[in-house]
């Protein structure tokens, strides 16, 4: 809560304004029981025209209170956007930022929901804080003070009441409160099935498995309305229990002030202003209640987004003192690399590899041998646990970030397009020329099929690419990983979804418009990475076979495995 | 989050009328919780209604011209208190009533919308997204919800408190009523002016918020490949240039909602105000003697003062009750999407005299078969051919060509549109769709997973397998190792989207899974292209002797794994341009050829 709050620091002027505005329109509501009790005494010898003066204040009172509440929200309402404008934009360049294994530990689904339920309930918070969560206690200080003038001992039934009123509601609270964490996690898990069996239906119906499906929903399902129906019952009491102790105080100041007019100490118009001041009061409360569920919701949300904010920075660029520039000439080079996703077991052991300008790399290898991870330690997604990875002789833990991803071009696997033009897709948001989009899109394959669209490089994809097939997505990918000519292409996988004919081609051209650019290229296919300068065979994170195919071939039994399972056994040249 | 506003679909009289007599019928189920519901909300309501009069009585009684008749003010107090710990008890009753008749309803419904689910045809699900469905089948209802447990009462205890309000007060003093004329036609004239105003300002502020929303959803889910550019400035400045927008738009409904409470209740204070002019002149006009006792225009100081109580319960529904209609509204669309879907057709019932498949030989036809999955544009185009018993037949072809149509006919996920498909010569039609589903085992692209320990998942292939069996199974796919090496073993719980195994060893699973279904036919859909060469190979000697004697179909892209098919087809842009085995087909030198020859070259 403390870090959210922290930005809240800078509104803090105009929150105070608004404040004072706001306790200015409430001390106005206020004023009107007590000159409705004023004009009701004594109302023998007045005349009509001081009646009507005094409910004319009144509707003064009313309109004036009406205008500095509206002001007053209005300015809460601007303070709580800009608040939150300010939140969302720090987060979500904060969570850009996060390391993969960071990103790793929240997850995707978590850092979106972050993004977009939890700021949005904090901001409802802080917005409905400012408006309704001030009033109440404004109300309640401002009534109590004005009926300690009015009649101090009828004053004390109401302060009385408050004690009471305050311990039961926390009683509930506490106990309800925490009932609604649960309720969502059971939400959660019953949208998880639909989820899943939405995703499945074909499996569910080829196995025809929609009775076991039932029972597998039934059981999410009552789970929740047990839950649901726990929190609601529970949370239920509070409205009945504050409406029972303040229809109880005003009641008590009837019986008091029964006395009291009777010893002569008080008026029977006083109890009118009282009753007044006991519903203004309790119609406030109510919304304290509600205040009180959402400050539970935005306590933990603010939480969650405190997380991310805070979370500190772990990659970091380090000093040449302590990660010294090798001899070597190469320009990739791996030394001695060790590295473990959660320090139990390595995915990578002692991978040792040089690789020159210019030059080309493929890695293949069984799924999970670790061939991405490999180039998520070359992209410095992770740090390495042992060794060292340079770059034109640097450690890479040496080297700005800006300055590092500028030499890289990289198509990964899974990678991602959004819902934009062709055209914005590829160029990423560099500054990059029409004419320099279409020749990565000509050397990446993608070309012909982009301008086959009526709109051509204009074509609006939708979120994530969906509207184009598996092997144009590869190729727009590729084309964004060349467009800005890098010093370092990576493939990844990335050719996987082309027909033979054109994976072919797209290497036939690769090779011949980017010879100065080193290309690491991570397949499964023999095919793809057999014309590599040098070859990497992974398994289970070790190097078991590094050379040129013919090298490989004769030398590394299992690529000659995959390589026969893949062309053909009977092919023999 | 602010949904439903947005989709709000325009509905006229009578489905309005259609969808709150079905609502009804849900309510009536549970008459018997609901009957006492409402005579609750009777008795709270008129209690709570009572408490104002005695306490003008004690106030009368205090204000006696002859000192204070305590004998009256303690009745009325006692009275009072037990008004109000009874209706407070009532009230309770009630909402927790309301809430148990809340949940009942909304439990059947998310059951009906879920088995309805499953009944539907498997296009239902290729048109509507995952995330529409589980928007209905958990904010839909959630607004039904609300509604039910919480509008409903506030629409009978508004009814309730207005009128009783009005009796009253009309009892009180009928003069005073006159106040109401000018205050009540203020707040329906306020409620319009809302209406249309502001609606559709909060409409756009759900929107922009939906859009900023997606957006960064969008670009979390490519956060790698950002940083990878380096384009997180970048990046950053368009989100917030949606994060601005979104405010400005969310800050433009505030400046009008803002205003909202401040005049509900200024119209409130503008009728006590009234009150407090008109009722002063006639009290004291009642306490100079110019009006007599009993006479139109009399009142007491008790009378004021429960008329302004009473004012305050009747204005307060009236103020509430243009954001009940709004309640009401999106809950009725809300209703009507659930609805919807409910009267979705199910996938066609077997027809009468449809025959169980048994004793299958595993002899499928396509004869003459056209299909396409809208009337305008044709996927198959006339497609030929005879699978033999106990032969595999591979099916090649590009992106698109209509090769998972295939499978979605094999599966009668689609029924064709012309010419038929028939297994043992019985068109699959005349066959009980079960019985033609379970005859194959599928193993598809996209590997499916439920969140369950992997022995669920792999058992899920037949009912009543035994953890001998299962065991077999995945020793068979080559998993075995790889499950018994986990701390849990086969009692690991898989989370969502199986993040704790790879993409592998899913696939692994699923294929684990179809073996233990052990049908008679075999559909593989480019199932082995997520599994890296060596393992293939492994799985590859598994199929083999799962693929003995029984008919299979295989879809893949990698020509070694066809190579060794029967029967292998050319499929291109929905017809069969090549058909023969591998030797065959290279001797054709046809666009087989030139693919596999492309492989080497």
């Amino acid at each position: 809560m403390k870090t959210v709050l922290r930005y809240l620091k800078q509104y803090y002027g105009r929150m105070s304004v608004g404040l004072l505005i706001k306790i200015t329109g409430c001390l106005l509501e206020l004023m009107l029981p007590y000159i409705l009790s004023h004009v009701l005494g004594n109302i023998i010898g007045r005349e009509i025209s001081e009646i009507a003066f005094w409910g004319g204040l009144m509707i003064l009172c009313a309109g004036l209170g009406c205008l500095c509440n509206a002001i007053a929200n209005r300015m809460a309402a601007k303070v709580s956007c800009d608040f939150s404008e300010a939140l969302r934009k720090d987060l979500f360049i904060k969570t850009l930022r996060l390391s993969a294994a960071q990103t790793d530990r929240f997850t995707i689904p978590s850092l979106e929901s972050r993004i977009t339920t939890d700021t949005y309930h904090v901001h409802n918070f802080i917005n409905r804080m400012q408006r309704l969560g001030v009033r109440a206690p404004i109300l309640l200080l401002g009534g109590i003070t004005i009926t300690l003038f009015m009649d101090a001992h009828l004053s004390l039934v109401m302060i009385g009441i408050l004690p009471f009123l305050f311990t039961a509601i926390f009683l509930i609270s506490r106990k309800g409160v925490p009932l609604y964490a649960k309720v969502q996690t059971s939400v959660d898990g019953m949208v998880r099935v639909v989820r899943e069996d939405m995703q499945g239906i074909r499996v569910i119906k080829a196995l025809s498995k929609a009775d076991y499906e039932h029972r597998r929903y039934d059981v999410v399902n009552r789970a929740l309305v047990k839950d649901e129906t726990r929190a609601g019952v529970i949370m239920g009491g509070v409205n009945p229990v504050m409406t029972m102790f303040m229809n109880a105080g005003s009641v008590a100041v009837i019986a008091l002030a029964a006395v009291r007019v009777s010893a002569g100490t008080s008026r029977p118009e006083t109890i009118i202003a009282f009753m007044q001041y006991f519903t203004q009061i309790s119609m406030a409360m109510m919304s304290v209640n509600r205040m009180f569920v959402m400050y539970t919701k935005c306590a933990a949300s603010a939480e969650r987004i405190a997380e991310v904010l805070n979370a500190e920075e772990d990659v970091t660029v380090e000093s040449k003192e302590s990660y010294p520039d090798t001899l070597s000439d190469a320009h990739i080079v791996f030394d001695q690399v060790t590295f473990s996703y959660k320090g139990k077991i390595n995915n990578l052991e002692n991978i040792s590899f040089a690789l020159s300008k210019g030059g080309s790399l493929g890695i293949i290898g069984a799924t999970g041998s670790g061939k991405s991870t490999l180039i998520k330690l070359l992209l410095r997604f992770y740090d390495v646990c042992h060794g060292a990875v340079y770059i034109n002789g640097e450690d890479i833990r040496t080297i700005a970030k800006d300055r590092l991803y500028g030499m890289f071009g990289s198509a990964l696997q899974n990678d991602f397009l959004y819902a934009d033009t062709i055209e914005e897709n590829i160029r990423f948001g560099r500054d990059l020329t029409h004419e320099e989009v279409v020749r990565a899109a000509t050397i990446a394959q993608a070309d012909s099929f982009i301008t086959g669209f009526a709109d051509g490089y204009g074509h609006m994809l939708s979120s994530h690419g969906t509207n184009i097939s598996g092997g144009q997505k590869q190729r727009l990918l590729i084309s964004r990983a060349i467009a800005a000519c890098p010093e370092i292409l990576i493939l990844d996988d990335s050719s996987s979804a082309l027909d033979y004919k054109t994976d072919a081609a797209l290497r036939k051209a690769l090779s011949e418009n980017l010879q100065n650019t080193t290309v690491v290229t991570v397949a499964q296919r023999v095919s793809s990475v057999k014309d590599c300068d040098l070859i990497i065979v992974l398994s289970e994170g070790r190097i078991i076979g590094i050379g040129s195919h013919d090298v490989l071939l004769s030398s590394c039994e299992e690529y000659r495995e995959i390589s026969e399972s893949q062309m053909g056994g009977a092919f023999v040249e | 989050m602010e949904r439903g506003s947005d989709r709000r679909v325009k509905q006229d009289g009578k489905t309005t009328r259609m969808i709150f007599i079905r609502l009804c019928r849900y309510v009536l189920r549970y008459w018997y919780l609901f009957v006492p519901a409402i005579i609750m909300t009777l008795l709270a309501n008129q209690l709570s209604l009572l408490g104002p009069k005695y306490s003008g009585m004690a106030i009368d009684a205090i204000a006696a011209s002859g000192g204070v008749e305590f004998d009256i003010v303690w009745d009325s107090v006692i009275k009072m208190l037990l008004c109000y710990a009874l209706s407070a008890t009532m009230s309770y009753g009630l909402a927790s009533l309301m809430i148990v008749i809340s949940q009942k309803i909304v439990y059947t419904m998310r059951r009906q919308l879920f088995e309805k689910l499953t009944t539907l045809p498997v296009p239902y699900f290729d048109v509507h997204p995952t995330g529409d469905i589980i928007s209905h089948i958990s904010y839909d209802i959630d607004t039904i919800n609300s509604t039910l447990s919480h509008d409903l009462v506030q629409i009978m205890t508004s009814l309730y408190t207005v009128i009783g309000s009005l009796i009253f007060m009309w009892n009180i003093s009928k003069p005073l009523i006159a106040v109401f004329v000018v205050t009540v036609p203020a707040a329906i004239l306020f409620t319009r002016y809302r209406t249309k105003k502001v609606r559709p300002l909060f409409r756009k502020r759900s929107r922009m918020l939906g859009e900023l929303n997606g957006y960064a959803e969008e670009m979390l889910s490519g956060c790698r490949s950002i940083q990878a550019y380096a384009r997180e400035e970048e990046i950053g400045r368009r989100f917030n240039v949606r994060n601005t927008n979104s405010m400005e738009a969310y800050s433009e409904a505030e400046y009008y909602g803002a205003a909202m409470g401040p005049t509900v209740n200024f119209i409130n204070n503008l009728s006590i105000s009234f009150i407090t002019i008109f009722g002063g002149i006639l009290y004291l006009f009642s306490q100079n003697g110019t009006v007599q006792e009993g006479t139109l225009f009399f009142i007491t100081l008790g009378g004021v003062a429960q008329f302004v109580q009473y004012s305050r319960k009747f204005a307060g529904p009236i103020n509430e009750f243009a954001n009940i209609l709004n309640d009401l509204q999106s809950s009725f669309s809300a209703a009507e999407r659930v609805f919807r879907i409910l009267d979705e057709s199910s996938e066609q019932v077997d027809r009468d005299n449809a025959i169980v498949l048994k004793d299958i030989d595993g002899k499928v036809d396509f004869k003459q078969v056209v299909f396409g999955y809208t009337p305008d544009k044709n996927i198959l185009k006339g497609i030929t051919l005879t699978a033999q018993p106990g032969k595999t037949i591979a099916i090649v072809g590009p992106t698109g060509a209509g090769k998972t149509t295939i499978i979605n006919l094999l599966m009668r996920f689609y029924d064709v549109t012309e010419g038929q498909v028939t297994v043992d010569e019985v068109d699959v039609r005349d066959i009980t769709r079960e019985s033609l589903r379970s005859a194959y085992t599928m193993v598809l692209q996209d590997t499916w997973l439920f969140c369950g320990s992997i022995y669920d998942n792999i058992a899920y292939g037949r009912e009543n397998a035994t953890p001998e069996e299962v065991k077999a199974a995945a020793r068979a796919a080559r998993i075995d190792s790889f499950i018994e090496s986990l701390p849990d073993g086969y009692d690991t719980i898989l989370t969502d989207d199986g993040i704790n195994i790879s993409k592998g060893q899913r696939q692994l699973i699923t294929i684990a899974r179809a073996m233990i279904a052990d049908s008679e036919m075999l559909i593989l859909d480019e199932a082995t292209s997520n599994v890296d060469s060596n393992t293939e190979i492994k799985i590859q000697e598994a199929m083999k002797s799962l693929m003995k004697d029984r008919t299979c179909f295989v879809i893949a892209h990698r020509l070694s794994t066809i190579r060794n098919a029967d029967l292998i087809l050319v499929l291109q842009e929905g017809r069969i341009t090549e058909m023969g085995n591998h030797d065959e087909l290279m001797e054709m030198g046809g666009f087989y050829s030139t693919l596999y020859n492309s492989q080497f070259h």
